[in-house]
């Protein structure tokens, strides 16, 4: 649980995005595309998951990254290298599903851009052709460029103010693929309105798409519900039902409003 | 003369409500010897065919009239690894007081006549503990050279450890969770079970060579299969009843309805009453519902209470039971301290639908009276629901304290391992061997949900199986 390497990806305008490498050979040897880790800053920490976003076997080590939104990711953002977390348990959930489905269209927002990276790794490598969309509210804040490049056949940047690639939403773009090719599958990791707008659009083509949803946790271990989640008017757990599930069928509505029920809260203790 | 029970020293509900300090102070000698003495020393007593472990309660009660408190200690240990814990968290009334002879007949619970077993031992383990009695290990070589792993560390992964250890085995306890203890740390509050006299046991463990692995879940970070070729030579899963049951009505995903699991790891092992000293928050709502009659039920009902009063609202926490008092399943000291403490109650009330703001908080929940009929499968009479009798009730934090369910994280990852119906993992009722050779279970894992004492039954099977194998090769 010590952190080997701690690397700050972009810090702008008070939005810092942080990766940290982490000494864990168990989660390592085990960790999937789509899975994540639940983790404790210290002994009174509160416990928050986080998506792998690399891991290597031979070292033993796990990636995550992070933007520094809230008091507890502000808390991991002042550990360094040499420092432990006090708890790392995973890896959590199902892994995303891994085949050749032929052609992908994978749409990351924001840090959701890191949690595509390795579903966009493992889709290449399955033969997939693999196009990207990333979103971004302008060229500064935009991460991992390069590295989701190198794994995409096609890749488009959308920033809100056109600063950079192509002004307007991630869901234009999507638009205007839909509207001019077919694709067998959509994968989308991002803020909530962000998904729910895939899905709205995707759903008009009829294309099927997956979603990682990011519900508070606590156990992560299916003990606890607290990351219910409504899913074709079915009750599911994402910390082990998912956290994939079919963006056209989950109620977007009540997962905004359950990520806000300790908003009080949060502003309170990030003030002290 | 016919003696009265002793009663137990507790603080005040006024004080207590205030905060999660223990409530039953336990007795003194003077008051144990004093209860101790009501005992009849039956010819052929019953009362330990009432103990799931089979305690020699006759034996342990007399030597404490005897002040032989160090001989009980060990009398008891004989049968329970955790005197300390059990005296506090047994439900004597259904167990061993419920088998005394001086319970009357046909009572669905102990007479408030019968001894107080519970609190005698309770007395009897915290004397062990505060004096330092520790079971002398018995290492036998040959079973040294044998490792087991054992899955969750709750009462029953404890007990089976303990029992192992005792004997040389080589144990390692592997907990998903941070902290160790399973349900004892989890889901019971300090006010019932503090969290040092849980750690005394779990030291002793640790002191006769038992080997703590926390933050690691069997069934994602290592199967079964590779337990097994890690060297280990049998499997013990002690996984608990982890996962709750909802009620499956409109509007029950709304922001403040808690299922018991969550409001109580909020709370107990997160230790979100102290927010923000700890970084865990938890809500507290100003008309606050309790659906259920459990032990979970009251204790959510007690901590909800505690959090109210520390925010400095009016007290108002209700229970809401389908059934009546005498059905509830907690345990009946539960109740009366809940009362005690400003608890309110409504029986014969079944929830129909939860109705929230704009903000997707709930604000109200929609009820249904009923009366009981027939009895049902459970002997228990089954409530009927009375037509037009919808109400409706003021709730702005909800828990649902309906039931736990067995976790299915180690189970889906080990389709070999047989389960029932309930998704429970089937094992031989003699050995708690499961259909995997070398995998044993025990506690909520096997019966569902269950008592601390039953898992410690349970486990202590397994370990005596585990190490009738090891004895054989």
């Amino acid at each position: 649980m010590k952190i080997l390497n701690k690397r700050i990806i972009n810090d702008v305008g008070g939005i810092r995005i942080t990766q940290l490498d982490i000494a864990s050979a168990d989660i390592a040897k085990k960790a999937l595309p789509g899975q994540f880790v639940m983790l404790m800053v210290s002994e009174k920490g509160e416990r928050i998951p986080l998506t792998l976003v690399n891991t290597d076997k031979i070292k033993g080590t796990v990636s995550l990254i992070f933007q520094e939104a809230g008091f507890t990711t502000q808390s991991l953002g002042k550990l360094n290298p040499g420092d432990s977390l006090y708890s790392l348990v995973g890896p959590l959930g199902h892994p995303t599903e891994i085949k050749k489905f032929g052609k992908i269209i994978l749409v990351g927002g924001g840090v959701g851009i890191a949690e595509i990276l390795p579903v966009a790794c493992a889709l290449k490598q399955a033969g997939n052709h693999v196009t990207t969309i990333l979103g971004s509210r302008n060229k500064e804040l935009l991460i991992l460029e390069a590295e989701l490049k190198s794994n995409s056949d096609e890749i488009y940047v959308m920033t809100d103010d056109g600063s950079y690639g192509k002004k307007g939403f991630t869901t234009d773009m999507l638009k205007e693929l839909l509207s001019r090719d077919k694709y067998d599958l959509i994968y989308s990791v991002g803020p909530i309105p962000m998904m729910k707008r895939v899905a709205m659009v995707s759903k008009e083509y009829g294309i099927k798409t997956l979603v990682s949803l990011n519900a508070l946790m606590v156990d992560a271990t299916g003990m606890c519900g607290c990351c219910r989640v409504t899913v074709a008017g079915a009750v599911k757990f994402s910390c082990v039902d998912g956290p994939d599930f079919d963006g056209h069928g989950v109620d977007w509505d009540e997962l905004e409003k359950r990520n806000k029920v300790y908003s009080l809260q949060e502003k309170h203790i990030c003030k002290l | 003369m016919k003696k009265e029970p002793v009663k137990v020293r507790e603080v005040s509900a006024q004080i207590r409500s205030g905060n999660f300090q223990e409530v039953v102070l336990g007795y003194s000698e003077e008051e144990a010897l004093l209860e101790a003495s009501r005992c009849l020393q039956c010819k052929n007593p019953v009362c330990s065919s009432g103990c799931p472990v089979g305690i020699d309660i006759k034996k342990f009660i007399f030597q404490v009239t005897q002040k032989d408190y160090q001989g009980a200690y060990f009398t008891i240990k004989e049968k329970n690894n955790f005197p300390s814990i059990c005296g506090r968290v047994c439900p004597a009334e259904y167990q061993c007081r419920k088998a005394c002879i001086l319970t009357k007949k046909g009572s669905p619970f102990a007479s408030e006549q019968a001894i107080n077993i519970h609190f005698l031992e309770r007395f009897v383990g915290d004397y062990g503990k505060n004096n330092n009695l520790e079971i002398k290990q018995e290492v036998n070589e040959k079973l040294s050279k044998f490792k087991v792993a054992v899955v969750g560390s709750g009462p029953a992964g404890l007990c089976c450890a303990g029992e192992l250890a005792r004997q040389g085995v080589k144990v390692d306890i592997f907990e998903s969770l941070h902290k160790t203890g399973g349900v004892l740390r989890y889901g019971i509050p300090p006010f019932r079970l503090p969290w040092e006299t849980l750690d005394f046991e779990i030291d002793y463990l640790k002191k006769i060579g038992v080997n703590f692995v926390t933050n690691y879940l069997v069934g994602k970070a290592k199967t079964i299969k590779e337990l097994f070729s890690d060297g280990y030579s049998s499997i013990f899963l002690g996984l608990g009843a982890g996962v709750p049951s909802f009620l499956g009505i409109n509007g029950e995903n709304l922001c403040n309805i808690y299922s018991v699991n969550e409001f109580l790891t909020r709370v107990n092992l997160m230790s979100a009453y102290k927010f923000p000293e700890f970084h865990t928050p938890v809500n507290i709502g100003k008309h606050v519902l309790i659906v259920g009659g459990g032990n979970t039920a009251m204790d959510s009902a007690r901590v909800a209470l505690r959090l109210q009063k520390l925010k400095g609202y009016p007290l108002n926490t209700t229970i809401i039971y389908r059934r009546t008092e005498v059905e509830m399943p907690a345990r009946r000291l539960e109740i009366e301290h809940a009362k005690e403490e400003g608890i309110k109650f409504e029986f014969l009330v079944q929830p129909k639908e939860f109705i929230g703001d704009d903000q997707g908080f709930v604000k109200k929940l929609t009820c249904l009276r009923s009366e009981l009929g027939e009895p049902d499968s459970s002997g228990r009479r089954r409530p009927v629901i009375i037509d037009g009798s919808e109400f409706v009730l003021d709730c702005d934090l909800c828990v649902i304290a309906v039931g736990l369910k067995a976790n299915q994280i180690l189970i889906n990852s080990t389709p070999e391992l047989k389960t029932d119906k309930y998704s429970d993992v089937i094992v031989d009722a003699e050995t708690m061997e499961s259909s995997i050779k070398g995998v044993f279970a025990g506690g909520d894992i096997v019966g569902g949900e269950g008592t601390v004492i039953e898992a410690m039954g349970m486990a202590k099977k397994a370990a005596k199986s585990i190490i009738e194998n090891f004895s054989k090769k």
